[in-house]
């Protein structure tokens, strides 16, 4: 599981366990003040691991920093494969792919991102589907949803569209025409430039490492196109 | 009527606005049951996103609000005095009720922007329980720095700070604190969440189970007359284990957002500790009434206090430990499993403790010196509600548990997979019976409503003032 964790909880514990004590010596623990002290301790201890663990992370899960690839990832293809370490899956980077038949550069491609992101708050996806995850569980994960054959199995000849992120670009503007069950989308009113930006971010989350979730994307023994 | 602090007041405006919210928070979450049945209701007229977001940011303003409530209710007792400011208290819950429903309508009639910093400041910020828009959000801060300030300048004044009240002080800063968190915007959405999760976690796992640890230590001091150093003691305890385990447990959120991997060991550790001081909770409520052979002034609010204390550890403890380990949650992250978790969460810790105060005000209010608080009705709605939500969340369970098989286990995941999975009569067929102990859940309310309207009113008046 990595190495690290079982560090930060034995030092969490044995700190809080030493400062108590110190700090309670000479009290019976059947006085509030020795729990007094002792939650003060415990608190505080936990509060500043989670500070020292917050600013690792962030350090971790900065744009390009590996975690998070750089924004320039939607101009390559992208897959998603069992990593034989961990056992867990991981996407990959496997060659150039340009998005929307174009190459983004670094700024291009950050500004769209900014107006994915945008879009998708303005919109409260997150109130029907889970994004990483989490949201709401009226509608697809889309955390891997770039990745998602149904684009090309059925989408693609269904909107009449020529690629994948065409597709994806019909669907968003008009999920009520290319609805495909009884629980539908809701026309959102997305311009054509509103749903290229959230194409694009699905396309980059899709390459964040998620440390395996979701477990085989795609590989299913319950569907077959 | 006995005379009333302003402070007790002020808690009284809190629970009229809470307790209409609590209804709205119903309504709005039976439409969106209903949507999963017939998705074509409201099509395109008041989409699923809409009532769900109702739905939830009900019940959050009218948990927050029933606390403060509940806070402005025990200050008088706690400190022997009157609130400072009576006038800065009228105001700021005017403000925030006044704010409440513009932003209910902004919601209701606007639904959507565009995809620009306008929506953010204006309409919505689109993330799930901290919708609201930013204007809203720093007039909340603003409304809960009143509301602080006149809490603590109270305190201060009365130059005594029981343990309660230090605990309590502490606290509400942290979890004002915490909300801040939530406020701004960033394009990477592994951050986003990373400090959504500050919030959203690090209330209802930290800072809102002390805030309820003091507001039903104070109710067993008043319902049961345990002694304050007992209380004290406890919940000392109980900060302790509280956040001891609930500040790291919060890597339980972080393990599949694109955080690094060792929030799975630690998140998975702690988090699995987070039902110690639940059960420690229990322990206290259940000796606590043995003491005192169940005799209390107040039944309903003693009835309730149980139901606190079970509902806590069975919804958060139990259901929250039985998807928190890394090797589980793999599976069944962002399932209907999380929402059969967090409806039995939310009710047991939360719901519960505001129905306390509920009771315990109208003691108060209608028999002060006895006999004792009871009715028919508060039975009926109590079971109802029992019964209800035991329902609805063992439906829930199912369909999780089908889903999680189904969609992530046998499946791969993908949109087909959640179509086919979504339909499996393991799964659909619990929407209906969601659906059903949804609406009783409603006539259940509407019981406690009556009860609430009633209780206490009809006690005969040589009763009321025992020799
Ligand atoms: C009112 C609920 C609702 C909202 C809001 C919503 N969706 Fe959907 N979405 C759905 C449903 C239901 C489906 C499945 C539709 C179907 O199969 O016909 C879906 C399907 C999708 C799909 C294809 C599924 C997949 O796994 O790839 C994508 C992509 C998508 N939505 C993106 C979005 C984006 C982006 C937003 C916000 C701009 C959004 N949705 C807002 C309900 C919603
Ligand atoms: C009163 C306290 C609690 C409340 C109100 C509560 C509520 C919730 C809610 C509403 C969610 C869903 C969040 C979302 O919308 O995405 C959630 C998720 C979760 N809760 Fe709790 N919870 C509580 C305590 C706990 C405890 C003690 C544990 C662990 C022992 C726990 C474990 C989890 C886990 C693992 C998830 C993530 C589910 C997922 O991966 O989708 N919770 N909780
Ligand atoms: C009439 C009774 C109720 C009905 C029919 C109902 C229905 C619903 C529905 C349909 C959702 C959306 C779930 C999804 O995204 O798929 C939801 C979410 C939620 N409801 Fe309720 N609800 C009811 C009562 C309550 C009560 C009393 C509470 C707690 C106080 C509550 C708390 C929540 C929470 C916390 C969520 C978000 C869950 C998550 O994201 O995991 N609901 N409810
Ligand atoms: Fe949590």
């Amino acid at each position: 599981m990595g190495s690290g964790w079982i560090e930060v909880v034995v030092a969490s514990l044995l700190i809080t366990l030493v400062g108590g004590t110190i700090l309670t010596r000479g009290r019976s623990w059947l006085e509030p003040v020795f729990w007094k002290r002792f939650a003060i301790v415990g608190s505080l201890v936990m509060f500043a691991f989670l500070w020292i663990l917050t600013f690792d992370t962030l350090r971790k899960t900065a744009i390009g920093k590996g975690r998070i690839p750089d924004p320039t990832v939607i101009n390559r293809k992208i897959g998603y494969q069992l990593d034989a370490d961990t056992g867990r899956f991981k996407p990959v980077v496997l060659g150039d792919e340009p998005l929307f038949g174009k190459t983004y550069t670094r700024e291009e491609a950050m500004k769209l991102l900014v107006k994915g992101k945008l879009t998708i708050q303005s919109r409260n996806c997150m109130d029907c589907h889970t994004l990483l995850g989490n949201g709401a569980y009226y509608a697809p994960d889309l955390t891997k949803a770039w990745l998602d054959p149904k684009w090309e199995k059925i989408m693609i000849p269904m909107t009449g569209a020529k690629t994948k992120e065409e597709a994806m670009v019909r669907f968003l503007m008009h999920p009520d025409k290319y609805a495909t069950w009884t629980r539908r989308m809701p026309n959102l009113h997305l311009t054509e430039e509103e749903a290229k930006a959230v194409v694009a971010y699905l396309k980059w989350m899709s390459a964040i490492n998620t440390n395996g979730f979701p477990d085989h994307f795609g590989q299913s023994k319950l569907v077959k196109f | 009527m006995e005379r009333l602090y302003e402070s007790q007041k002020i808690a009284l405006l809190y629970f009229s606005v809470a307790i209409v919210l609590f209804g709205a928070q119903l309504l709005f979450g039976l439409i969106a049951a209903y949507q999963y049945i017939n998705p074509d209701f409201l099509y395109g007229v008041l989409p699923f996103s809409i009532t769900r977001m109702l739905h939830i940011n009900a019940m959050i303003v009218w948990l927050l609000m029933g606390f403060i409530g509940g806070i402005y209710w025990l200050l008088p007792s706690e400190t022997g005095m009157d609130v400072v400011g009576a006038k800065l208290g009228k105001l700021a819950w005017f403000l925030l009720t006044t704010a409440v429903g513009i932003v209910v309508l902004v919601y209701i009639f606007k639904q959507i922007g565009h995809g620009n910093f306008f929506t953010i400041w204006f309409i919505t910020e689109g993330r799930e329980y901290i919708e609201a828009p930013r204007w809203a959000d720093i007039g909340v801060v603003a409304v809960m720095l009143m509301i602080y300030f006149n809490v603590i300048a109270t305190v201060f004044r009365s130059g005594r700070i029981t343990g309660l009240l230090g605990v309590l002080l502490i606290d509400l800063l942290a979890l004002a604190g915490l909300y801040i968190a939530g406020m701004f915007f960033t394009p990477n959405i592994t951050q986003d969440q990373f400090w959504w999760w500050w919030v959203v976690h690090l209330w209802v796992e930290a800072t809102w189970e002390v805030l309820v640890g003091v507001l039903m230590g104070w109710a067993l001091m008043h319902v049961l007359g345990t002694p304050r150093r007992i209380i004290e003691g406890w919940l000392y305890l109980e900060v302790l284990l509280v956040f001891g385990t609930g500040i790291l447990g919060l890597g339980h959120h972080y393990y599949w957002i694109g955080t690094p991997e060792y929030w799975l060991g630690i998140g998975g550790f702690f988090s699995s500790l987070e039902p110690i001081p639940l059960v420690a909770m229990i322990v206290h409520a259940v000796y606590d009434a043995g003491v005192h052979k169940l005799q209390t002034v107040n039944r309903p609010a003693l009835f309730w206090i149980f139901l606190q204390a079970f509902g806590n550890f069975f919804g958060a403890g139990v259901w929250g430990f039985m998807h928190t380990l890394p090797q589980i949650n793999l599976y069944s992250h962002g399932t209907q499993m999380a929402a059969s978790h967090g409806h039995l969460a939310f009710f047991g810790a939360y719901v519960a403790t505001n129905i306390v105060f509920v009771y315990i005000i109208l003691q108060h209010l209608r028999a002060p010196e006895g006999p004792i608080l009871d009715s028919r009705t508060w039975k009926v709605a109590y079971i109802g509600m029992i019964i209800s939500m035991v329902g609805m969340v063992g439906a829930l369970l199912v369909a999780g548990f089908a889903q999680t098989f189904f969609e992530r286990a046998v499946g791969g995941a993908t949109w087909q997979d959640y179509i086919t999975a979504q339909m499996h009569p393991w799964v659909s067929v619990p929407y209906l019976w969601r659906f059903g102990f949804g609406v009783l859940f409603l006539l259940s309310y509407l019981v406690l409503l009556y009860d609430i309207a009633t209780i206490g009113k009809r006690v005969p008046s040589v009763e009321v003032k025992p020799a």
